[in-house]
């Protein structure tokens, strides 16, 4: 079996062991090519349906494409899709872009803490309703005590001390330093009361390995990935203030797979483009810490 | 706005091989240095990195360690590229290296464990002048526990001790003999400095009497893991899917092929159940039709019988070598929880998708995995120990030996809600005397004194009994047995209904947490219960949604003495032979509860019987 069919078959366990064990079980998705690869990977676990809904952190700064993108994807493959969102914060104009934060804390308030209170049910959900192509409020606001995110250890150095399934305390809280042990294929799926479940099928990939698999599985992708005449493509993508698109001329998958192969970009992070990264040292793991992916 | 579907283009050779080393060793024996040289010497640093820390060290007066630059790219988010904080990569000719840094100190063993579980061979570095240390030993030994079956041992600085072979051959000996008592071969001995990059990746001056291959050769003769094609088929059932609110009408037996294979038309066999259906036909999303499943593939299947297959059960086929069934397990245990396994404590057994209840019944050997020294008089496992133990299963499982087949040879034990423990299956022991088994304390616990079981029949005038209501609707079967038990007690009977809600809130409420097991201790705590009701002389009626046969043997078991009376509403995954009645899963509720009160007068359960 090769590398793309095992590492494929790793997260597929791990999808079918998160959804037979955990209940009330999300899937977040950021839009970009990471969770939608995992998004495929669901479908492939579950024979073309995806049995869980899928939550989306709309900051209301995203690529206009990605929202298009996603929309159109949750109609086509008939997604159950929630969407949260920090309005307060929006309305009262508090954000990087409004000129009232920075980075850090526009990313806090509107990805972290939207995240948490979507997540805990705290705060309203949107859900797509399918007949008439509007989001309303869902009516179930129950705590997702699983959430499946598509993270890779080889993004950053913190997330190669993840584990595949790694507990975190009601308030987020992740302890690096004394993680459960894991290994057999057997994961921790029993909790004490309070605690949830981050879920990480996508551990082992790199990112090579997720266009390698986009190309193999003809994935759909939002374009911003490639270059569409301008010599530039997005490499990871976020929202429009913070993100800036690499110099390229990648137009397709493909494109992407050899100029990754050729080490164009062999010494430079992938979300070099990310400039919320740079604003000191050891934030993202503490963002991580509170919850952000 | 267009969505880019892009076209397969499917490549001979898609990316490079990829191999997961860990290396191990006692605290400042050279791990660090080792893994530094070789990132220098494979040219894996960034440019100028190396000269930059030398600098730095100049500077501050220190001198220069490895340990620093690995450190120094480990602060470096600009990353992914040579190193992060538990794994670094490097390439040769050949393929693409993970290295898995495994922590030295032994309060980090879980996280060894960890790291080391995901590597397919393993670098054990041991210091020549130092000699073999507390974790040289308890490294290797958990390494060939986990299932690493190349092992390399790196004899490291040789030029503390003057390059002398025979003190590399006293190592080597001796650790031989060590590896040797756990049945372990490592692959070579290589003695190197890792300082001066001696033997790391070009041959050394000094080391001219060693004949052998440097670290690197011997590395990329590492083998990936070995095939397993032609082994029995074995692919444990994850679950059964049927996604029909989406329109989806098949009925779809998931699990990933550890084992062998299977083709369309082969019989398959499920155990412990040991139910039998042909392979109807292989499904997969966005994939060509296939007729057949192998080694390694998360996959589906559908079945030619609809028979009921739980998850946890494993597929065989027949004709290929079954795996084992049974209760009792012996296995070469090692334990990482804070707390000790002790025995009488409840604890969840997982082995390939199953889980069930477990107890430690037998510690028959425990080893400090440092020493290897063993003590026998132990009836308990301290953390870091590795012990000989015989567990018992609430139910039957199947499993395999680890030495035939690793994947379903091989368990963890989870104790409060963390996995504790790792096991390799080494015998089925057969049948021994069962926990559950009361006939002797029932003996003993009868002084004469007490009210005898005869005494109450002729006092209540009934048999005690356990009457279960089971069928697919929950509602139904309640109601009924509340109205059953409505019905006797008006009739003057000693009777009690436990409702499955009092259950949930008291005596299951610690199962909340713990779904995988819920079902199998639902059915224990039941049975314990029915037998301390009967010994009052109670009928004690119960509602258990859609029990399968297997579950109906495991709850007779273990309420043993007292006796089960099952009454079935439409259950399709029990045989007609364990019900004593038979119903519609519509059956009018007066009609059913009727028909129940009858079949108890007609086995005389209740006696004297007027109306
Ligand atoms: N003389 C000598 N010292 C070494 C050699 N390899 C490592 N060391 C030293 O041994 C100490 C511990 O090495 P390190 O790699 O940090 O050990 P670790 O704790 O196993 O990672 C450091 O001071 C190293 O410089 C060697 O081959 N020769």
């Amino acid at each position: 079996m090769d590398r793309l069919r095992a590492l494929e078959a790793q997260s597929v366990y791990i999808l079918r062991e998160a959804y037979r064990q955990l209940e009330h079980l999300a899937m977040l998705w950021s839009i970009g090519k990471d969770s939608t690869v995992l998004l495929w990977l669901a479908k492939k676990a579950f024979f073309g349906h995806v049995p869980f809904p899928l939550v989306h952190i709309d900051t209301s700064f995203k690529l206009p494409e990605m929202i298009a993108y996603r929309d159109r994807l949750a109609r086509e493959w008939k997604l159950t899709m929630i969407v949260g969102q920090n309005t307060a914060a929006l309305r009262e104009n508090r954000s990087f872009p409004a000129g009232t934060l920075d980075r850090i804390s526009c990313c806090r308030e509107l990805k972290t803490e939207a995240l948490r209170n979507t997540l805990s049910g705290e705060w309203p959900r949107l859900r797509l309703d399918h007949q008439t192509g509007q989001y309303v409020k869902d009516a179930d606001a129950r705590p997702y005590t699983g959430v499946i995110v598509g993270v890779r250890a080889d993004e950053e150095g913190s997330r190669s001390k993840e584990r595949y399934f790694s507990p975190r305390t009601r308030d987020n809280d992740w302890d690096v330093g004394d993680q459960p042990p894991e290994f057999w294929n057997q994961y921790k799926t029993d909790f004490a009361p309070g605690t949830h479940v981050r879920v990480h099928p996508l551990l082992d990939w790199t990112e090579l390995a997720i266009w390698e698999y986009i190309e193999l599985e003809s994935i759909p992708v939002v374009d911003l990935y490639f270059d569409r005449g301008a010599g530039q493509r997005y490499r990871s993508l976020g929202c429009y203030p913070c993100t800036q698109p690499v110099e390229s001329t990648a137009r397709t998958v493909s494109d992407i797979v050899r100029e990754l192969r050729t080490g164009k970009f062999v010494n430079i992070a992938e979300r070099a483009g990310r400039a919320q990264d740079k604003d000191g040292g050891g934030t993202l793991e503490q963002l991580r810490r509170d919850g952000y992916m | 706005m267009t969505l880019i579907s892009t076209p397969v283009s499917l490549r001979e050779g898609r990316g490079r091989e990829q191999m997961n080393v860990v290396i191990l060793g006692h605290v400042d024996h050279g791990k660090s240095t080792v893994v530094g040289r070789l990132l220098a010497d494979t040219g894996s640093l960034p440019e100028g990195k190396l000269e930059q820390v030398r600098r730095t060290c100049q500077a501050n007066a220190k001198p220069f360690e490895y340990a620093f630059l690995l450190d120094a790219l480990k602060d470096e988010q600009s990353q992914g590229i040579t190193i992060d904080t538990a794994r670094c990569f490097f390439k040769t000719a050949l393929r693409d290296y993970v290295i898995i840094d495994a922590p030295g100190h032994v309060e980090f063993l879980k996280n060894m464990v960890t790291g080391a579980s995901r590597a397919e061979a393993a670098l054990l570095v041991i210091d020549a002048k130092e000699g073999i240390q507390e974790n040289s030993r308890r490294h290797g030994f958990m390494a060939s526990m986990l299932g690493i079956r190349q092992l390399v041992v790196l004899v490291n600085k040789m030029d503390l001790v003057g390059w002398d072979q025979g003190v590399f051959r006293r190592v080597e000996a001796e650790y031989s003999a060590f590896l040797a008592e756990i049945a372990v071969r490592p692959e070579a001995f290589v003695p190197i400095s890792a300082l001066g990059g001696d033997n790391l990746a070009s041959a050394s001056e000094h080391l001219r009497w060693y004949p052998g291959l440097t670290v690197l050769q011997t590395i990329d003769r590492f083998e990936k893991q070995r095939p397993a094609e032609h082994q029995p088929f074995r692919m444990p059932v994850q679950a059964v899917y049927k996604f029909t609110e989406s329109g989806d009408a098949r009925r779809i037996v998931a699990g990933t092929v550890v084992a062998g294979s299977a083709q369309v038309g082969q019989t398959l066999v499920f155990h412990p159940s040991g139910k039998r259906t042909r392979l109807k036909s292989v499904e997969g999303f966005a994939e060509p039709a296939r007729t057949s499943i192998g080694l390694g593939e998360a996959t589906g299947v559908t079945l030619e019988q609809q028979v009921y297959v739980t998850p946890g059960e494993i597929a065989c086929v027949e004709g290929e070598a079954p795996p084992e069934v049974g209760s009792f397990l012996r296995a070469s245990v090692f334990w990482l929880g804070r707390k000790p396994l002790v025995q009488g404590k409840r604890y969840k057994l997982k082995l390939a998708t199953a889980a069930t209840t477990a107890f430690l019944r037998q510690v028959s050997r425990v080893v400090d995995a440092s020493e290897l020294s063993s003590t026998t008089t132990r009836s308990h496992v301290e953390r870091h120990e590795v012990a000989d133990c015989v567990f018992e299963t609430v139910r039957p499982i199947a499993y395999d030996l680890a030495a035939t087949q690793l994947d379903t040879g091989r368990f963890v034990i989870v104790d409060d809600y963390e996995i504790a423990g790792g096991g390799i299956l080494l015998a089925n022991p057969g049948e021994m005397r069962s926990l559950f088994d009361h006939s002797e304390s029932e003996a003993n616990a009868a002084p004469s004194a007490r009210v005898s079981r005869g005494e109450r029949l002729a006092r209540l005038r009934q048999q005690p009994k356990l009457v279960v209501l089971t069928g697919p609707d929950r509602s139904s079967i309640e109601h009924i047995a509340a109205r059953l038990e409505r019905e006797l007690f008006a009739s003057g009977r000693f009777v009690y209904f436990v409702a499955p809600e009092q259950l949930r809130s008291g005596l299951e409420a610690d199962l909340l947490a713990q779904p995988d097991v819920r079902r199998d201790e639902h059915l224990r705590r039941l049975g314990e219960l029915a037998r301390l009701f009967a010994d009052a002389g109670c009928v004690l009626i119960a509602a258990t949604e859609s029990l399968d046969t297997a579950e109906a043997r495991q709850l007779r078991r273990i309420a043993a003495p007292s006796e089960v009376l099952l009454v079935g509403l439409g259950d399709e995954r029990i045989d007609e032979a364990e019900l004593a009645l038979s119903m519609e899963r519509a059956e009018d509720p007066v009609a059913a509860t009727r028909r129940i009160h009858g079949l108890l007068v007609e086995q005389r359960v209740l006696q004297d019987y007027e109306i």
